[in-house]
């Protein structure tokens, strides 16, 4: 089976206190430790578990800057065969059909059976994947919390809905999932790993390369821009305990005896 | 221009779904002078009820009506859907696991411009919408700009609306079916086959008072402990967010949120958990909620009663151990 992962290189939410720079034009990226997009990390975890029992290959893709390629390299050591880099001066400020359009003519260059995305990224949009399979014409699920290989035309999926209860489909190949957090456990990727694909070659391919049009995608391309960055109004918000840690505790204590919290 | 607006209208045992009437309040946020036409797909009577209680909301309802729909799917429904909307609508969905399986593909298949997850509208200029969403789990908002004068899908987000109670629609069903499946229902290339209820665990949370309710920032499994003390030393149970069960550090059953328990506790310790919307939106009931976290801009501060801005691996063990003292005393 061929599996196609789309990944992002985003800033790790969990190491990272996101704030909004000075003029309001962006987030403060200083000092940001950056990542592969949680979500994706799973996808690559589950493309990799398929190859190994069905046999075929994995490919990890990313539209992004030069900087992208250390998360390309990353999900490389963790197993992936092939990684590929969509890289131009034109892809800059797509909104997500503008990626979804990018990673379109990327697949139509190969021969994929089945293309993976994470659920959702950074910016919480969760458009990318069902964006491609709407221009790629193949069916698409979200929220993909199980996968199993029928044969080489079809598998059994589930998607996590609400109240942790969950939809299961048998879906032809090929197709496009979206993954959910949790449905696999991905490995740790060692030193050695990433020694190992360190120098390996990872192609960049350009507008050209693909084939598009440099206008119809980018920022010129985007019907939706962001305009700025800023902190809510915050509300009242909660009434947050200070002083020395005896007096917050006291203080919390208190609280909880009054409201019951304590039996 | 007047907007024309279709709400998707989600629903279940013949109930429309709280988001119905949140979506109304889009609409009128969006546009104060837009149309507003729900569109229901469903199967006989089950439908019927969901069009005759949102009808008196709208002032139009289009229901799609067909036994395939029995159990509404995206990919089933997003073809019909593109069949009986006119270009250059603006077209609403709930921002939650049936919007994000429809939506996208929709955008793309009416061709209009996609702008996901909505939280707030801020006006029209020239085609152009402007918009609030959140980044970054809600550490960070942007206005965000989309050309919806071709049309657009739009996700809105779940609660960030208060669903709009007047009746003030006119209250007619139009049957849309005919136009609807006249060339077919899709080729199946995506079946449902059934749902796996969710499993019930060793400890029902929806029935607890007391949450003590652990996230990321626990770190690691080996502190799990710290968590287990301090809900014993209380007298509540243990639940969770979502990374926590993704870690597999606790059971699917413990989980907090709109894709795991809903539940309506008196007290809800809220340690080490930011806030996604995901979480919150599992919270019923007004419980008196407290967040400590290291985090000041977490989310959850903004929904919580009272906070504490420190590490929960410092902290609680000292509050556990100041409980059971006082306990003991």
């Amino acid at each position: 089976m061929e599996i196609l992962v789309c990944i992002k290189r985003v800033p790790d939410s969990s190491e990272n206190e996101i704030e909004v720079n000075k003029d309001g034009t962006d987030i403060e990226r200083d000092d940001l430790v950056y990542s592969v997009n949680e979500w994706d990390n799973y996808a690559v975890e589950e493309a990799i578990q398929i190859r190994d029992k069905v046999g075929g290959s994995v490919t990890v893709v990313s539209v992004g800057d030069e900087e992208a390629e250390e998360v390309v390299r990353r999900e490389m050591a963790m197993g992936a065969d092939k990684g590929i880099l969509l890289s131009d001066d034109a892809f800059e400020g797509s909104d997500g059909k503008g990626i979804a359009a990018i990673l379109t003519a990327e697949v139509k260059k190969g021969n994929y059976d089945l293309i993976l995305t994470g659920a959702q990224a950074d910016d919480g949009a969760a458009q990318v994947g069902g964006m491609l399979a709407a221009m790629l014409d193949w069916p698409f699920a979200s929220l993909i919390n199980f996968i199993e290989i029928l044969d080489d035309k079809k598998i059994k999926v589930g998607r996590e809905i609400a109240g942790g209860n969950q939809e299961m489909y048998e879906i032809d190949l090929p197709c496009v999932l979206s993954i959910q957090t949790g449905i696999n456990e991905p490995r740790y990727v060692s030193i050695r790993g990433i020694r190992k694909v360190a120098s390996l070659e990872i192609p960049v391919h350009t507008a050209t390369d693909l084939g598009i049009s440099p206008e119809s995608v980018g920022e010129a391309g985007a019907k939706t821009k962001c305009l700025d960055y800023f902190v809510p109004e915050l509300g009242d918000g909660a009434q947050i305990l200070e002083g020395s840690t005896d007096e917050i505790i006291d203080k919390l204590i208190e609280l909880l005896r009054a409201k019951g919290g304590i039996k | 221009m007047a907007q024309q607006v279709f709400a998707y209208i989600i629903h279940k045992d013949g109930v429309a779904d709280d988001t119905a009437l949140e979506l109304i309040a889009a609409a009128g946020k969006l546009d104060p002078d837009a149309s507003v036409t729900a569109v229901v797909a469903g199967d006989g009577s089950e439908l019927d009820s969901v069009c005759n209680e949102v009808a008196p909301s709208f002032d139009e309802v289009w229901k799609i009506d067909n036994p395939a729909l029995a159990y509404v799917t995206a990919e089933v429904l997003r073809p019909l859907l593109v069949r009986i909307l006119p270009k250059h609508g603006i077209v609403l969905v709930p921002h939650d696991h049936f919007g994000m399986d429809l939506a996208p593909g929709l955008s793309i298949k009416l061709d209009a411009a996609y702008l996901p997850d909505a939280v707030d509208f801020e006006g029209i200029d020239n085609g152009k919408l402007k918009a609030v969403r959140e980044e970054y789990t809600g550490q960070v908002s942007t206005h965000v700009l989309s050309d919806i004068s071709e049309g657009a899908v739009i996700t809105v987000r779940p609660g960030s609306f208060k669903a709009d109670e007047r009746k003030s629609g006119e209250g007619h069903v139009i049957d849309k079916t005919a136009q609807a499946v006249e060339s077919g229902l899709p080729v199946g290339a995506r079946r449902f086959l059934e749902i796996i209820e969710a499993e019930v665990g060793d400890v029902d949370i929806t029935k607890s008072d007391i949450l003590v309710s652990v996230g990321r920032g626990i770190e690691d499994q080996d502190n799990m402990e710290i968590i287990f003390e301090l809900a014993e030393a209380m007298g509540g149970d243990v639940s969770c967010s979502r990374p926590v069960v993704d870690a597999k550090w606790l059971e699917k059953s413990r989980q907090v949120g709109t894709s795991g328990q809903t539940v309506k506790p008196k007290v809800y310790m809220a340690l080490g958990i930011s806030g996604a919307f995901q979480h919150v939106g599992g919270l019923k009931g007004s419980p008196f909620v407290i967040a400590i976290n290291k985090n000041p801009r977490a989310p959850i501060f903004q929904v919580a009663d009272v906070g504490i801005v420190d590490d929960i691996l410092d902290l609680i063990p000292e509050i556990t151990e100041r409980i059971n003292e006082l306990k003991s005393a």
